[in-house]
This record gives structure tokens, sequence and C-alpha cells, in this order.
């Protein structure tokens, strides 16, 4: 597989999101605008491509039996390190993030890739590989932030084009499983065809 | 790729993996504490600023009820311009934070959002928008009643968020007999100010 083939096929072939549908709970969650989905998308990337690395690092010199809770650690060790991080130089985006940021442990993304990737894959393959599912994870969220903020609120990253409000449900919980569904089938009818 | 596992060597790999992931956490705890204080020091800062011009005094705590309140006096020179109140109420999604300015004839200069993080977006989060906020600048609690309209009260609500709009009043008027309890008054029920609500106390 092509080095540049490991990065693509995060973006399209294995998006995260629209394709595996996996990591839901953070994109339903986050994406109330196209800011607050990219920071997610982008928080969640860093965690990937640094345990990616650590994992196929370290992963022949683990114990079958005892794998996963080994790269739990380690995946909870760079989230932490990404908290205290976005602590001290975000404070503001890590406060609207809030729970979320934690919660990028148990994304079934980064275990995931753990467990189908870094662990059989040299170091630099694992890197491009969290790479490009990151960019897939960043992008998808992105994409439903900025549909979900100029349909509820009338904005683009913030820019207001739109006095007053939008369609409100988009802002709120409902809308972000209407727009992920669109945005799904849309994504599969046109752009992942094989 | 797998190693075959035995008792001793699962032992010893989770130590290894637990050891050097402490140390990793470790290290980088200590390097960022001092940007993390900085930062929480100027959001602070920044609120309190906000609300109320004037040098801050150090953090001072006062109880009212069986709850303790924290709170910055602002001075102008010698003269104390007045006060700056922490207070919060439960919103809808969570706790309403915010640093309420009341000068020292006690009308409110300014009210600042510390953190309504957990409030809808596009409803709740409003709160921190001019329509709203703007309202409290001079807003004076001994000639208005600070409950949102809905309650009979002088504020107005944002649309569709009576919820968090009540829960910010409530934070207001607690605000506000903190200010009286600093000022050594007794609340003074003749003077048609609100008593403050106890429901919306935090646990």
């Amino acid at each position: 597989m092509s080095k540049l083939s490991l990065i693509t096929k995060g973006l399209v072939k294995e998006n995260p999101t629209f394709v595996l549908v996996l990591g839901m709970c953070p994109t339903l969650g986050t994406t109330t605008s196209a800011i607050n989905g990219m920071s997610m998308g982008l928080a969640t990337m860093f965690v990937l491509v640094l345990s990616n690395m650590a994992i196929s690092a370290i992963a022949r010199f683990i114990p079958d039996k005892v794998r996963i809770p080994s790269y739990i650690v380690v995946i909870a060790t760079f989230v932490t390190v990404l908290q205290f991080l976005m602590q001290a130089f975000v404070p503001a985006i890590y406060a609207t993030l809030g729970v979320f940021i934690p919660l990028i442990v148990v994304n079934c993304i980064v275990l995931g890739r753990a467990e189908a990737f870094a662990n059989k894959n040299s170091v630099a393959d694992s890197a491009l590989d969290g790479i490009g599912i990151g960019l897939g994870f960043t992008a998808a969220l992105t994409v439903l932030g900025l549909v979900r903020e100029i349909l509820g609120s009338g904005s683009a990253f913030g820019w207001k084009f739109l006095a007053g409000d939008g369609i409100l449900a988009f802002v709120l919980a409902p809308g972000a499983f209407l727009a992920l569904g669109y945005l799904m089938v849309i994504f599969r009818k046109y752009i992942a065809k094989q | 790729m797998a190693t075959k596992s035995t008792f001793g060597n699962m032992f010893a790999c989770l130590f290894a993996v637990c050891l050097i992931c402490s140390a990793i956490l470790a290290g980088v705890y200590a390097l960022t504490k001092e940007p993390i204080e900085k930062a929480a020091q100027q959001a602070l800062a920044g609120s309190i600023s906000k609300v109320l011009e004037g040098t801050p005094s150090e953090v001072q705590t006062v109880a009212l009820g069986d709850k303790t309140y924290e709170y910055y006096t602002i001075s102008n020179g010698n003269e104390t311009a007045g006060y700056a109140i922490k207070s919060s109420a439960i919103g809808f999604g969570g706790a309403v934070k915010i640093m309420v300015g009341i000068r020292r004839d006690g009308v409110i200069n300014n009210v600042s959002v510390i953190d309504a993080n957990n409030e809808t977006p596009g409803l709740g989060l409003k709160c921190q928008d001019e329509p709203f906020i703007g309202q409290w600048k001079g807003f004076d609690p001994s000639s208005k009643v600070i409950k949102v309209g809905k309650d009979g009260g002088d504020v107005d609500a944002i649309t569709a968020a009576t919820i968090t709009s009540r829960a910010f009043s409530n934070a207001v008027a607690i605000a506000v007999e903190v200010f009286k309890t600093i000022r050594g008054e007794e609340a003074d029920a003749n003077t048609g100010a609100s008593t403050p609500s106890n429901e919306n106390k935090e646990e």
C-alpha cells in the first residue's frame, strides 16, 4: 500500500464518520458549530497519531493477554497530556468542549486503529494512518458543524451572515442526527462510490 | 506479533507501561502547571475588570445562609468603588457561573459570564450576548425586581430560554444579597427588592 493511500483512505474509503460510523458520541455532541467540530477533530487526531505511533513501537513487547489494558493506558496518557496543554494554552476551547476531551480515551476510533492497524504495522505507517483517519474525522466533524451552524444560527465559522436566528432545531440534538444522516447519504452516494 | 503471555511478563509489561506513562504525565503536569494557573487567573481578572473598573483586591469570602461566596473589593484610588461578586445558579444543563459588579450605591454596574457552557447553544448560551447581558448595565435592584417577566419581574428573558434566564436572574439576586451582607445591611423587605431564592442553590 502506497504511503499516500494510507492518508487518503482515512479521508474517503474508510472515513471514520461517514463510512465506518465510529465515534458517534463526540460527532453528535460537539458539532454545534464549525469551530467546535474542527477543534474536536484536531484534538482526536493529536491523540490518534501519538497513540498509533507509541503502540506500534511497543506492540511486539506486549503479551497478548494484556494488550488492551496497555493500549488504554497509553491512550489515556496522551489524552491527559492533551488536556493539560489545552487548559494551559486554549482555555476557551477547552471549556467549550468540556467533558468530550477526557472522553477521547473511550473513542472507539482510537482503540480501533490501535487494534486494527498500529499493532501490525511500522511506526511511520501508523503515524500516516493516524493522520489520515484523523483528517477524515476532522473533515467530517467540521462539515457537520458547518452545516448545523449555517442552518441553525445563520453563521459560518463564527461569521454571521444572517440577522436573527436560523432553524434552531439544527443546533439542538435532533438536528445533529438529521444533518449527519443526510451528509452520510450524500457522502456515500457521490464521494465514496466504489 | 503476539508475545506468549505468562504471569511474569504480563506483570512486568503492565508495570513498565504504567510507570512510563505516569512519568510522562508527571513531567507534562509540572511543565503546564504554571501556564494553567496563569490562564485561570487571566480569565478571572478579565471577568472582574469587565464588570467594574478599578483595582481588585485579593479574593475575600462572605457567608450567606449556609454558603460562602467569593468576592473582590474594587478600589479606585483610595475609595471603594464597589464589589465584584461571584455567583451561580443551576440553569438548564448545569451551573451558570457569573461575576456581578455592584457599585457602592447598590446599583449593578455590569455582569459577565464566567461559565455557561452547559447551556444549550443558540438558546440559553445567548445569555452571553448583548441583548440579554446588556440589560444589567445600571440595573437598580432597589427599584426593579430581579425576576424574569414571566415571574412578575423586570428582567427580559431570552426567547425560548426561560430556565437559563431565570437561573441567571437568581444568580444576580444572590449577588445582590451578598452585597447587602457585605455592606452590613439587613435585607430590607420594605424596599421591594427581590428576595433571593434558595431553590437554585448548588449542592
